[in-house]
């Protein structure tokens, strides 16, 4: 009953975790099971989405539902120095590196670490066992359970992800690194779940990738909660390049206190399927949201990108900038969703999405949709969907650039904008590179990392002066 | 250098330039003039390859070579230059990059290696001083929120950098200042040689104050329906362009 294989079908999902009720505990505390039989209910109910639905319509999960996957139930005991199974390929990276074997909480001598600051990184499970109050304060709380399936799904088999508390007054460092490696030479269908917690006045850099590795078939189902106390800040880039025959959905919960900074990066490099769904919600006043994204797809890959702001306290900000490049038959989605509550007056929000196109089989779909109930409100929204502006690719060329590297140039300047918003030195620069590969077609899935790449690029681009 | 035998360009299916003879040596410099929309810049596009117009008829030919041939990027690596009547802003591609990757591409054309980057930031340098181009502008993107001056001086700028062998200035005089007129013209001048050539388009006498033509030519409707010395600018001035109609 452990693991088994077998195609996740709706009915198949809910006899499993009948049978595996006994041994689906997280914490020692009744309330998970209580949530798991919730989440479980709304899943039974709701079933898988579909593109009937309006929320995905321009994403189907049919074909990646079809195949036979090992459901991996109960973590494997992964033990191993992350390190060790991970070579973070980013020059003067410094970084705490903790990671996620499919799905199951690498360690080696603790599953539960304190960093000398006094910030906890650990296994979910673990940590649900010592940190029983945090987790009855935040787990399961912000997730939306009652309509989300898929976060219903997560829920009620969540076994395992990665835990952060940053206690107040604490502002960790180096950034933390949290790696979902997905390295299986079968099909496995995972689902992670992580909770990060920040308190009052404090801080954290979190660059969390996704990677996989052995092009096998495979799902994941993710949710992470993330808690911003007041006057903290959280910086969050969220690196994926997995293989064509990855399947991802991301959902990610945000929640803002009074004075917090959100800036959530998502850059999307590669992967056959990739669905990031971000809701934040402004639950106090002062604060900023900065939600940015990049991706660069080709071939057959999707990926659809859905932001959700709810500014539900007053004199807060937020801004939405999301761009893509997507070539051959590839396809994106954007869905950017502003509600400003009755009660948020003086909120200043902004979205704005741009996609380029370089086949005319490369298709977009992008929808700004804004929601307002106050009066005293700054919005603006703006998305466009257009090829290299004609004008100035004449342009580089009448100074003698040549085709190729006038449209790079031109590619390159437009990316580039996001990546620039990365405020970690070497973590931009890589990114920048990593940018200049794709866009050479010279990126593939390399051996381990998200960011490794094998061969220095021919032409350089000097972004210095950028 | 060029010569350009009844030349044809349609846009659109529109017929802009009509049977058009024009032909330039080293050493000289031109001066086309003309009102407007009769097709100086089309003409100054067409020699400079954008792709959009359509050359129905008729040949150019520059340096022996088919130029009609040669890719955009081909024709600056042979020497041509086009400094645009509006120039493009390029957001996120920083003055500096844009400049290398056009030198060093075309020093490769020319079988030398690139530019190492000490030599080419002091090359760059010495070439704003010519234009008297403020350094921050080499910092930011491509015309980017430059003024109309500082575009128009930016091309110049280029022109230095690039040292072609035929200039073709597009209107580089309109938008600017006195005092930036006679910078610009001075980078013109600086920059003449006994083996390059320049052809300057403008509305205004003035510019040719500043740089003296060997030929003036008046481009009506598609054709060159009048060349003369530089006195002819001044009959212009003076007559207007109807006594061209009236011609
Ligand atoms: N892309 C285009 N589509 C349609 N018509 C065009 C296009 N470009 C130019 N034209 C037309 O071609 C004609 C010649 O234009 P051109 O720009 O060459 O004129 P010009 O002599 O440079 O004028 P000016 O003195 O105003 O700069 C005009 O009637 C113009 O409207
Ligand atoms: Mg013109």
């Amino acid at each position: 009953m452990d693991n088994k294989i077998m195609v996740p079908e709706p009915e198949r999902m809910q006899a499993l975790f009948r049978e595996a009720a006994g041994s689906l505990t997280l914490g020692n505390n009744g309330h998970f099971s209580a949530l798991r039989n919730e989440a479980m209910q709304t899943f039974s109910r709701l079933g898988y989405p579909n593109r009937r639905q309006e929320a995905w319509k321009y994403t189907d999960l049919e074909a990646a539902l079809q195949v036979p996957y090992r459901i991996q139930l109960i973590p494997s005991e992964e033990r191993a120095d992350a390190s060790k199974i991970f070579q973070c390929e980013i020059h003067n990276f410094e970084t705490y590196l903790f990671s996620l074997l499919n799905g199951s909480y690498v360690w080696e001598h603790s599953p539960v670490s304190v960093l000398p600051d006094g910030t906890v990184v650990g296994s979910l499970r673990a940590a649900a066992l010592q940190y029983p109050e945090l987790f009855a304060h935040h787990y399961g709380k912000y997730a939306d359970i009652r309509n989300g399936a898929l976060e219903a799904l997560n829920t009620a088999f969540a076994m395992d992800g990665i835990f952060i508390w940053v206690p107040d007054g604490v502002e960790v460092e180096k950034p933390i690194q949290m790696v979902n490696i997905v390295n299986l030479k079968e099909n496995v269908f995972i689902q992670p779940r992580n909770l990060i917690i920040i308190g009052k006045n404090a801080k954290l850099t979190l660059v969390h990738c996704d990677d996989s590795v052995q092009h096998q078939k495979n799902f994941t189902n993710a949710v992470t909660e993330f808690i911003i106390g007041e006057n903290s800040e959280l910086d969050y880039y969220k690196l994926q390049n997995k293989d064509d025959d990855a399947t991802l959905i991301n959902n990610n919960y945000f929640h803002l206190s009074d004075y917090s900074r959100l800036t959530s990066n998502t850059l999307t490099y590669n992967g056959g399927l990739i669905r990031n769904e971000s809701k934040v919600k402004i639950d106090g006043s002062g604060a900023e949201a900065n939600l940015y994204g990049l991706y660069l797809m080709d071939r057959k890959q999707h990926v659809d990108n859905r932001v959700f702001v709810d500014h539900a306290k007053p004199h807060s900000v937020s801004n939405e900038l999301y761009k893509g490049i997507i070539d051959d038959d590839a396809s994106a989605a954007f869905y950017g969703h502003i509600l400003v509550q009755r009660d948020a007056q003086q909120t200043n929000a902004y979205q704005n999405n741009r996609n380029i196109t370089l086949t005319d089989r490369a298709r977009v779909e992008t929808n700004p949709f804004l929601e307002i109930y106050a009066d005293d409100v700054k919005c603006s929204h703006g998305a466009t969907v257009g090829q290299l502006d004609q004008d100035a690719l004449f342009y580089l060329k009448s100074r003698g650039i040549c085709d190729r590297n006038a449209r790079m140039l031109l590619m390159y300047a437009f990316a580039a904008e996001i990546a620039g918003k990365i405020t970690i030195p070497a973590l931009r620069v890589r990114t920048e590179e990593m940018i200049e590969k794709r866009l050479k077609g010279e990126l593939s899935i390399c051996d381990q990392c998200v960011l490794h790449c094998k061969d220095q690029p021919e032409f350089r681009i000097d972004m210095s002066l950028v | 250098m060029l010569n350009i035998q009844d030349l044809h360009v349609q846009i659109n299916g529109k017929e802009i330039i009509k049977g058009l003879h024009f032909s330039v040596n080293k050493g000289e410099v031109h001066a086309i003039m003309g009102p407007n929309g009769t097709g100086k810049s089309t003409l100054a596009n067409v020699i400079a390859g954008k792709e959009q117009y359509e050359v129905t008829g008729g040949s150019i030919t520059y340096k022996g070579l088919n130029l009609l041939d040669l890719a955009p990027e081909d024709r600056a690596r042979e020497g041509i230059f086009l400094g645009f009547q509006y120039p493009v802003e390029i957001p996120g591609v920083s003055m500096t990059n844009f400049m290398r990757t056009a030198i060093n591409e075309q020093r490769k054309y020319k079988g030398l290696p690139p530019m190492a980057a000490g030599d080419f930031l002091r090359y760059m340098k010495e070439k704003q001083q010519l234009v008297e181009l403020q350094d921050k502008l080499s910092n930011r993107s491509v015309n980017e929120g430059f003024s109309g001056g500082e575009k128009k001086r930016n091309e110049i700028f280029q022109m230095a950098m690039l040292e072609p062998e035929l200039a073709i200035l597009d209107e580089t005089d309109s938008g600017l200042d006195i005092d930036a007129l006679k910078i610009v013209a001075n980078g013109v001048n600086k920059l003449r040689r006994p083996d390059n050539a320049t052809v300057v388009i403008t509305h205004y006498q003035r510019l040719l104050d500043f740089i003296v033509p060997d030929f003036v030519h008046v481009l009506y409707e598609g054709r060159i329906v009048k060349s003369g010395g530089k006195e002819l600018a001044l009959e212009l001035e003076e007559k207007g362009y109807e006594w061209i109609k009236g011609i």
